[in-house]
């Protein structure tokens, strides 16, 4: 680590930021200077605007307002050409390698010197690449270092890596962090985006953390900072809400047998080894960061897709599902967090509630209109829908959408509820009538698990929560003890109650996020 | 040599094909000779054409309906400009009609990038306003062409120091085909716009994030498009002496030959030699069914059933090679 230079002109400065899809102000007023020499890591909770700031400063949307310095010269990166030109390159979380065209041919395409770029992958730990080989026939992982390689190749004033590491066995994350570090040392900068504390104290010099769409403080990363970090992303709300007295509710009636068990659970190479029971009666949370393992851990107990390890056990018997039609005949109903993936649009909301009941094919025959119309019309009175356009889902607002989603459940008496994300971009007021709906649910005997990114929501709704990180379930809170700061701690990995250990002094095989996925991809 | 099979695979499996299908027509047809090579090459020229135009666009993740009508339009066009008149201007009518097919392939793609219409809907309207605009040119087929340019198809290319029967099978209309094909192809191949061609078509995504300009690529992609729908509709007249307002069935067929050529039809994957020689693939099975007297109707159902069972059997050994 080198101190950092603080009298030095930056490298980038952008500043005074902004972007506004619609009414929606993902970005209000970002900031960002970054120094020759110097890895500046890039934090913030889930929708505080990282992302947004990235695809404007690599030129792959444009902001509504803020200016952005490189070397002190005012530029407009309209296009990621143009970001390039001004020596600003990103590397993805996701390849940008073209997957029908050879390395070769990639590399061609951006103008991407050749023999650095071998003299790179070589450095970087892969001996044996073809230069002939089509980018779709290289697994995953090899990839974000090739796409890692061809960025330094071409000697970028600032290097945006975003979530680098995250799919990358041991070694390899190993050799790109080392790189990575020299970077620095050479007088270029490197704007590094992670999850991982371990990475960026090992790594990094100053943080910039955002909040809400803004810049709320730049630090410089010392032991112990990561305090101070969790504090400045949840801001003011750090303040311990009153927890509801729910204690009553989950402990009278505490069942033999859980709805569901999770054992071992098991998904590719996103998620390891979780385990964990959901009980009649609660409303169990869970807590990830982004592409932490939840979407996967959604998706096979909602039988779209198939674990690879472990089980899943319904009242106490092993379930297969194959099809989502069987976690919807053994009770549990998903409701995923883009309503677009659960809704037909263009139909009306009868028809949107009615289909999981009324429109199973062995249900030959005609649909009896009168009991369909009487479930329909309870469940839109028992969740307040706003009817006025009901010919059309899509034209209501996202609430009401949602409601839908949730509505055909009810209607459908599904004994489970997996909700992902519910309350994702709709207004507050709806908010509080899905809290209210999912505790009445729960204290009608149902299930529900419910994943949120809004970590304040947990206390209102949960009885428990279940925290994943990296693939791994890291820790189970009870809600007393589930306040934001520690939620978010162990979101990031953290260890709970630990403050002083972690850190650079830490003991990085300690954390569970360094414990490598085994394979990156078949 | 292992990488040349496998990209390549899929393009030689064809030509074994074709050499099959040779055979089978000289079995059937003892007498099949250099003749019936030449009027096989004549007839194959404009669908080439079509189909080059055809797969510039699906190589580019597109698709353009506006193929046939095109060819119509720039060949009433030609006739129209050429009939009664000199054998000198058909020299400025040549590149102004493929200056045409450009420009009209280039308001396709510019219609695609800029209303954000669907490229299937923008080219279909496409369809219809050519083909009204080819009524418009020459209302029943007519009109004429310069004798120069119906020589340069008809007969046979004297190779130096070659015996006049290997001559025999070098018609003219083969030779133009390759010289136009590789005049524009080879160098496309080899230039930054053709490798943003296929990057648009794997992935746009990426391709943006390459630096790619992805909307400039689209159009010029659709413009290439229309420049081989206008060498079609040249040919067409080069082969007929006249202009007909109403295409024949080049679209379809230009569709079939690139799935069959073993361009993928998502885009990104494939080159231009598949599909020409998948055009004479299709070609020589009708000839070969016609001299079999088999009923035309029939016909078209044999073709169907060879395309599919193509396609089938090159999905199946290329899941095969994956395992």
């Amino acid at each position: 680590m080198t101190t950092s230079p603080q009298q030095q002109s930056p490298l980038l400065d952008a500043s005074g930021v902004a972007k506004n899809y619609g009414a929606v102000a993902a970005l209000r007023n970002a900031s960002l200077s970054v120094l020759p020499g110097e890895v500046h890591a890039l934090m913030g909770a889930n929708g505080a605007g990282k992302s947004t700031l990235v695809k404007i400063l690599t030129g792959a949307i444009s902001a509504n307002a803020g200016r952005i310095l490189i070397r002190g010269e005012a530029r407009d990166i309209r296009s990621p050409a143009a970001a390039r030109r001004a020596g600003l390159l990103p590397v993805y979380q996701e390849p940008s390698l073209i997957p029908d065209l050879d390395v070769l041919s990639n590399l061609r395409l951006t103008g991407t010197p050749v023999e650095p770029f071998r003299a790179w992958v070589r450095e970087l730990g892969i001996s044996d690449l073809d230069l002939r080989d089509t980018a779709r026939d290289i697994p995953l992982a090899i990839l974000r270092v090739l796409d890692l390689a061809r960025a330094l190749a071409v000697e970028p004033d600032v290097l945006l890596l975003d979530e680098m590491t995250a799919a990358l066995p041991a070694n390899l994350a190993e050799k790109v962090l080392e790189v990575v570090r020299r970077q620095g040392d050479a007088g270029r900068a490197v704007i590094f985006i992670s999850h991982r504390f371990v990475e960026i104290s090992a790594l990094c010099d100053r943080a910039t953390v955002l909040r809400d769409g803004a810049t709320v403080g730049v630090v410089d990363i010392v032991p112990g900072v990561e305090e101070k970090i969790v504090e400045l992303m949840l801001g003011t709300r750090i303040e311990k809400t009153k927890v509801a007295a729910r204690a009553g509710q989950g402990a009278a009636s505490a069942p033999a047998l859980p709805r569901i068990a999770v054992r071992n659970l098991r998904v590719g190479t996103k998620l390891n080894d979780v385990s964990f029971d959901l009980r009649d009666g609660e409303v169990a949370g869970v807590v990830a960061l982004e592409g932490q393992g939840q979407d996967e851990l959604f998706a096979a107990l909602a039988g779209s897709i198939r674990p690879s390890g472990g089980a899943i056990e319904v009242d106490g018997k092993p379930a297969k599902f194959a099809h989502p039609i069987d976690a919807i005949r053994a009770g549990i109903a998903y409701v995923p967090g883009d309503r677009s993936e659960a809704l037909a649009m263009q139909r009306s909301v009868r028809e949107n509630i009615a289909l999981p009941f009324s429109a199973a094919l062995r249900n030959w025959g005609p649909i009896a209109m009168g009991r369909e119309r009487a479930t329909v019309a309870s469940a839109i009175q028992r969740l307040q829908i706003d009817t006025r356009a009901q010919g059309e889902v899509q034209r209501l607002s996202g609430g009401n959408q949602q409601k839908v989603t949730i509505a055909r459940w009810i209607a459908a008496d599904a004994r489970t509820i997996l909700c992902f994300d519910p309350t994702r971009g709709i207004d507050v007021g709806t908010k509080q009538e899905i809290y209210k709906l999912l505790r009445e649910l729960a204290g009608n005997g149902k299930s529900v698990l419910f994943y949120t990114s809004e970590l304040e929501e947990v206390q209102r709704v949960c009885d428990r929560v279940i925290v994943i990180f990296g693939g791994r379930l890291v820790d189970i809170f009870s809600v007393e003890e589930a306040d934001e700061p520690a939620l978010m701690r162990a979101a990031y990995g953290l260890p709970r109650g630990a403050k002083a250990d972690v850190g650079i002094l830490a003991d990085p095989s300690a954390n569970p996020s360094d414990a490598p996925a085994p394979e990156a991809r078949p | 040599m292992s990488h040349f099979l496998r990209r390549q695979g899929w393009v030689t499996g064809l030509f074994a094909l074709l050499i099959v299908l040779f055979i089978v027509t000289k079995l059937i047809q003892p007498g099949y000779g250099s003749g019936d090579f030449g009027s096989l090459a004549r007839a194959v020229l404009p669908y080439a054409f079509a189909v080059a135009a055809q797969t510039v666009v699906v190589i580019a993740g597109g698709i353009d309906l506006s193929v046939a009508a095109m060819m119509a339009l720039t060949s009433v066009t030609a006739a129209s400009m050429m009939a009664g008149a000199s054998e000198e201007y058909a020299l400025f009518v040549v590149p102004f009609v493929l200056a045409m097919g450009f420009a009209l392939g280039a308001l396709n793609g510019l219609l695609i990038v800029v209303t954000r219409v669907p490229d299937i809907v923008v080219t279909l309207a496409m369809l219809f306003v050519l083909q009204g605009a080819a009524l418009l040119v020459l209302g029943a087929p007519g009109g004429g062409a310069a004798e120069w340019l119906k020589a340069m198809i008809s007969g046979t290319v004297p190779i130096p120091g070659l015996p006049d029967a290997v001559d025999a099978w070098a018609p003219k209309a083969l030779l133009v085909l390759i010289v136009c094909l590789c005049v524009i192809w080879i160098p496309l191949r080899r230039s930054r716009l053709g490798l943003s061609i296929y990057a648009i078509g794997s992935s746009e995504l990426a391709a943006f994030r390459s630096g790619v300009p992805v909307k400039r690529t689209r159009i010029l992609a659709y413009a290439l498009s229309g420049l081989f729908a206008a060498f079609g509709g040249l040919a067409l007249t080069m082969s007929t002496g006249i202009g007909a307002p109403i295409p024949g069935p080049y679209l379809l067929a230009s569709v079939a030959a690139v799935v069959l050529g073993g361009v993928a039809l998502g885009g990104g994957k494939g080159g231009l030699l598949g599909p020409i020689v998948a055009v004479f693939v299709l070609r020589l099975v009708r000839t070969d069914l016609t001299l079999l007297a088999i009923d035309p109707n029939v016909t078209a159902i044999i073709e169907g059933l060879i395309m599919v069972a193509v396609v089938m059997f090159g999905a199946f050994i290329t899941m095969r090679g994956r395992q």
